[in-house]
């Protein structure tokens, strides 16, 4: 147990430090010259070598990469050209949004899906079980924005039940979680589905259905815990479509988290802010896998793990 | 004749029916829009816009409506066809070709090689797709074969995965040991062998993979780093109008429909082809 917990948790920091190469090589190889761009057009010669010299772009390419390292480890994720400040604080100022939506919106994407997962595989090939998958097609098959503008035009501009965006209370978070929460449910919903149908043939439901069980205790004791097991693992996965969702969704509606402060970087190419984002979201993924993996022995005991 | 029974048994779903008629529309209208398009998409008309100089609702001279600029709705939505398609079939092209590649070498070559290329497609998978290529088209600044490039750049992880997994199982076969001991060379087994058994499994992501690189073209063109007008795209156009959506609705409306159905319908279609051509799968749905 703690071999396979150092194990995982060793492979993940080094996913981490490959992370931290690509990031590297996005903010300071692939640009023309960070340098140039920090100090503006009009900088001299002399003004753009002093900041080349300040990020120590005029040292080789590995001490580079560590002293970059560095910083990032000490939760330094460089400057934005820009805002003129530290993109780390920046995003620390709207993580929090951030958070409160997130976890709105998953827990909307997990309801939504079980829910409609379940009802598809209990009314199975009925028109309901049919509508129900067209449904979640759809959901997989729409842009974030496209949804996002949509449910905004319906519900806050023509009926005018929530508020047109911006942070606030329950009402400002409803529309934007909802949206995230049915475009992602199509994944769940049709995973539920499958592993409720193939439960739902085992023997040990026969057996309860054939102690006396009623339908509803098998259904919610026996079933459920069972077909909903395979949905933990791919929560670690879905936080990467997720996070792109949420660039989307939060500049569409207004939502001051590190979603919008990527959208507001990208329409002012601000790189280290996008960088910067893009970086705690790949910590965020990398974090989400490592506690689903880990978690997932403890709720499921068939699961080897000194096989995986 | 086999490709046919396929085509035809995949037609019966009328769904599947109605998402093939759709791509099929799409694509005429990219490759006639000179002919299709009742004006220059780029033109700005006089008259395209009232005397306030708001955009046209759709009526009988404009038949979807004219943009903010007065230029006609229906034309730029038919040249934009071209765009999601050259987009949708380039860049996943390419990812289908490298993740085939990556998928190949590491399931079948193993190796040091191998190793390093599932590491290196374990670390994209750490990345938010979207993200990523959102960094990189900013740092490459857009252009349409740019937006092709950076869409592939972040598709091909799951491609190699699939086809990696797909190729372990094959080459782990009897025939495949049976070849071995008969002395096939390793070239041998790999191209009449290994290839023509993952055929199916490519097919069906050339498919699904262009609904993925459909979605991600309009999201980037939608957030202003994808393709830049006045070249339209289904994206670009929403992008352009985002702020007078509420007071012109059919600005974000028609585009957007596109959108998803061209999405929907590889999709349909992708999941109809891994039905017919994953024997594993029959009589399990």
């Amino acid at each position: 147990m703690i071999w396979f917990i150092t194990k995982r948790i060793a492979y993940a920091m080094l996913i981490l430090l490959g992370v931290s190469f690509i990031t590297y090589l996005l903010l300071y190889l692939i640009p023309a010259d960070p340098a140039r761009q920090i100090a503006g057009r009009s900088a001299t010669a002399e003004v753009v070598a002093n900041i080349r010299h300040q990020l120590g772009l005029d040292l080789p390419f590995y001490q580079q990469y560590l002293r970059y390292l560095g910083n990032l480890l000490q939760g330094d994720l460089g400057r934005s050209y820009v805002q003129r400040s530290e993109v780390a604080a920046l995003i620390g100022s709207r993580l929090g949004a951030t958070l409160q939506l997130m976890a709105a919106g998953i827990a909307c994407e997990l309801v939504i899906g079980i829910a409609l997962g379940m009802l598809a595989a209990l009314k199975r090939d009925s028109a309901i079980d049919r509508l129900l998958m067209a449904f979640s097609f759809i959901g997989v098959s729409s842009p974030h924005f496209i949804a996002a503008m949509l449910l905004l035009y319906v519900f806050a501009v023509k009926l005018a039940w929530f508020p047109m965006g911006g942070y606030g209370g329950v009402s400002h978070l409803l529309l934007p979680a909802i949206t995230l929460g049915l475009l992602g449910s199509g994944w769940y919903s049709r995973m539920v589905r499958s592993s409720m149908i193939e439960v739902l043939h085992q023997d040990f439901i026969r057996t309860a259905r054939a102690k006396g069980l009623t339908r509803a205790r098998v259904i919610l004791r026996h079933v459920l815990p069972n077909a909903i097991t395979p949905v933990i693992p791919m929560i670690g996965i879905d936080i990467g479509i997720f996070m792109g969702g949420l660039v989307v969704v939060e500049s569409v509606f207004g939502w001051p988290g590190i979603g919008q402060l990527a959208w507001q970087a990208i329409q002012q190419v601000d790189i280290p802010v996008i960088v910067g984002v893009t970086t705690v979201s790949a910590v965020a993924i990398i974090v989400g896998n490592l506690l689903a993996d880990l978690i997932i022995p403890f709720i499921d005991p068939r699961i080897d793990i000194r096989k995986s | 004749m086999a490709a046919l029974r396929i085509f035809l048994t995949m037609c019966r779903r009328p769904s599947v029916a109605v998402a093939l008629a759709f791509i099929v529309i799409v694509v005429v209208a990219s490759l006639l829009a000179p002919w299709i398009a009742p004006y220059d998409p780029n033109e700005q008309f006089f008259e395209g816009l009232t005397l306030e100089g708001a955009p046209l609702p759709p009526n009988a001279t404009y038949w979807l409506g004219t943009d903010l600029l007065g230029r006609d709705l229906f034309s730029r939505i038919v040249y934009g066809a071209r765009t999601s398609l050259i987009i949708g079939i380039v860049a996943n092209g390419i990812a289908v070709v490298i993740g085939t590649l990556v998928g190949i070498t590491a399931g079948f070559v193993r190796g040091w090689l191998g190793m390093a290329l599932m590491r290196l497609t374990d670390l994209m998978m750490a990345f938010p797709a979207l993200l990523l290529a959102i960094a990189l088209a900013a740092i490459l600044s857009p252009s349409l074969w740019i937006v092709a490039l950076v869409i592939a750049m972040v598709n091909w992880v799951q491609v190699a995965r699939v086809i990696y997994s797909e190729t372990i199982s094959i080459a782990a076969r009897e025939f495949v040991a049976v070849e071995r001991t008969i002395g096939a060379s390793s070239l041998r087994i790999l191209f009449s062998h290994l290839l023509p058994h993952l055929v199916p499994t490519i097919l069906v992501w050339a498919t699904l993979g262009i609904s993925t690189t459909v979605l991600l073209e309009a999201t980037l063109s939608f957030l202003g780093i994808g393709v830049q007008p006045p070249l339209p795209s289904w994206g670009n156009i929403i992008f352009e109008s985002q702020s007078y959506f509420t007071s012109a609705s059919w600005l974000v409306l028609f585009p957007g429909v596109a959108i998803v159905a061209l999405s929907l319908s590889f999709n349909l279609v992708g999941d109809a082809l891994r039905d017919e051509l994953d024997p594993t799968l029959k009589g399990r749905r």
